[in-house]
């Protein structure tokens, strides 16, 4: 077993980023996030591994270290949040294009615009819809725990290697600011320059003689190479849409009411489960973790298991809820609850709502 | 066994460091654990509080609105958290600048004279320590030795030093926790 600590989410991101032998982290604060940068600067990774550690002086120019970073195959990563994600969506939708890896957080709060520094899952449709112009997407992978805080981190990383494309920690103000129990991985070594070169045959590594230029760029001015591009993009997200599903579902054997729900409103959620079997209520729990890929056959065989209702529970006024009507295509009855504007639900609003809404509704 | 509670008061009662010690303390006998505070607006300056969750099981929510176990240290937090305890649960607080005190029937009710035997000791600072103390006492779920345990591991090295007297604190809180009769 690996080191037990006592953190917050946004620490145990932190300290996951040097342990995954990141090379860079590049960011900009901004609240409930803001002890992701505290904690690296005070941390003084580029003593522990040689990490790169840097206040950028806005969200704009964090995000553009990261594109240039990443591009010569460094293993970068970045945070904010909301208002600060949405400053980063223009070089987002360039990484995209030029397929480069990069990790990414966005600890949530209540918006639209500067909005309220308390947590919030509005953020959706931005997260998973493609945020940035142009036909891309990103995994987005929903922490519901501190653990899940750090242990995304290092997935995050391989998935983003894996299929060259930004992946997304979507976390909100509440797994951000809690603590919990955390085990931590073991320290992973960064690569040397040799090893990137070798490794990524696409990095920007430095023209030998005798070697092909590398050009990583987003641009192609001939419509018939950029839908080429596109094409191959498209089927890049169809290989992660096949594989790279992910989920949990809990009480859900024998569940006649599913609460469909991610990320700490998933945590309440089972709360309510606990409450709602209590009093008879055969009702369970499907957790997303990824949010895309999102899991819509897993879905589509609850309904087919019988379940009669699914309430999507999000801090949001209803956007995952649209994913769940499209995956469960009107076998069943969907419905949404949630608080939002920096407003958190509770397990008991949540059984009143299941009650009224999908049981008796 | 599940524990929920909050510890309310004022910003720098040490409310949040009480709630971290809990949390470390369960980690150090193996049981799942988590710490929510208040964060943002209402914390800077006005009142603090925190959620812990102590378990042997997996803990769903770690936001609440009813608790096993209300710690409270001032006015505010008890008119808002004396109705948030479960039926049979347990409240305890400081009647130190309490005007209004707890008037409910079906919950037991415990005093510590926190402010007060802080100030005896000449330490204000270990006033969350003797409030510690009397929870650890009414509520035996987290040992004195894995407190102990938690500290150490919790505290840079050079806060050490300071180790006895917390628990000096913590063991004249669990002396001087009195139940009120109801």
């Amino acid at each position: 077993m690996g080191e037990l600590k006592l953190m917050k989410g946004n620490e145990a991101l932190a300290e996951a980023a040097i342990r995954a032998g990141a090379d860079a982290y590049f960011g900009y604060p901004i609240t409930p996030q803001s002890e992701v940068i505290e904690y690296l600067m005070a941390e003084k990774p580029y003593e522990r591994t040689g990490m790169v550690v840097l206040q950028a002086e806005s969200e704009i120019a964090a995000i553009n270290m990261i594109y240039g970073a990443a591009g010569s195959g460094k293993k970068v990563m970045t945070s904010s949040s909301s208002p600060g994600i949405s400053l980063k969506q223009e070089g987002l939708s360039y990484i995209a294009g030029a397929e480069l890896p990069c990790v990414y957080a966005n600890v949530v709060r209540g918006g639209p615009g500067l909005g309220t520094i308390q947590p919030s899952q509005a953020d959706y449709f931005q997260s998973t819809k493609g945020g940035g112009h142009g036909d891309y997407r990103q995994i987005v992978l929903a922490p519901a725990s501190v653990q899940e805080m750090a242990d995304f981190v290092k997935l995050g990383f391989e998935l983003a290697f894996e299929y060259r494309m930004p992946v997304l920690i979507l976390a909100d103000g509440v797994i951000g600011q809690m603590m919990e129990k955390v085990e931590l991985f073991d320290q992973m070594p960064r690569l040397t320059d040799d090893e990137i070169a070798e490794k990524y045959p696409w990095a920007t590594t430095g023209k030998k003689k005798g070697t092909q230029r590398r050009i990583i760029t987003s641009l192609a001015l001939q419509a018939h190479e950029m839908e080429a591009h596109n094409m191959m993009l498209q089927k890049k997200y169809a290989d992660v849409t096949e594989k790279e599903v992910r989920f949990e579902a809990i009480s859900c054997e024998d569940a006649e009411y599913i609460i469909v729900a991610y990320g700490s409103s998933a945590r309440i959620a089972q709360k309510t489960v606990e409450l709602a079997r209590k009093q008879g209520i055969k009702a369970g729990l499907f957790r997303l973790i990824t949010l895309f890929p999102f899991p819509s056959k897993a879905l589509q065989n609850l309904c087919k298991q019988g379940v009669k209702g699914f309430l999507a529970v999000e801090m949001s006024a209803g956007q995952m809820v649209e994913d769940v009507m499209l995956s469960v295509r009107g076998c069943a009855k969907v419905d949404h609850f949630g608080r939002f504007g920096g407003t958190i639900h509770t397990p008991e609003e949540v059984l009143n709502a299941l009650k009224s809404k999908i049981i008796g509704g | 066994m599940t524990e929920e509670i909050i510890i309310a008061g004022f910003g720098g009662q040490g409310v949040l460091s009480m709630g971290k010690i809990l949390a470390y303390s369960g980690i150090m006998q193996e049981q799942e654990v988590s710490w929510m505070p208040s964060y943002g607006p209402e914390m800077r300056g006005g009142t603090a509080n925190v959620t812990v969750i102590i378990s042997d099981e997996r803990i769903s929510s770690p936001i609440l609105t009813i608790f096993d176990t209300a710690i409270i240290l001032n006015q505010q937090s008890m008119d808002k958290f004396e109705k948030s305890v479960k039926p049979g649960g347990t409240l305890i607080y400081d009647p130190n600048g309490i005007t209004h005190h707890p008037e409910r029937k079906d919950i037991r009710i415990f005093q510590i004279e926190g402010a007060q035997l802080a100030a005896e000791m000449g330490n204000t600072k270990i006033f969350n320590m003797i409030v510690l103390g009397a929870y650890m006492n009414v509520k035996p779920i987290v040992k004195l030795e894995n407190v102990i345990k938690g500290l150490k591991k919790s505290l840079p090295e050079r806060y050490h030093k300071l180790i006895p007297l917390n628990e000096d604190a913590i063991r004249l809180g669990m002396k001087n926790v009195a139940e009120i009769a109801n």
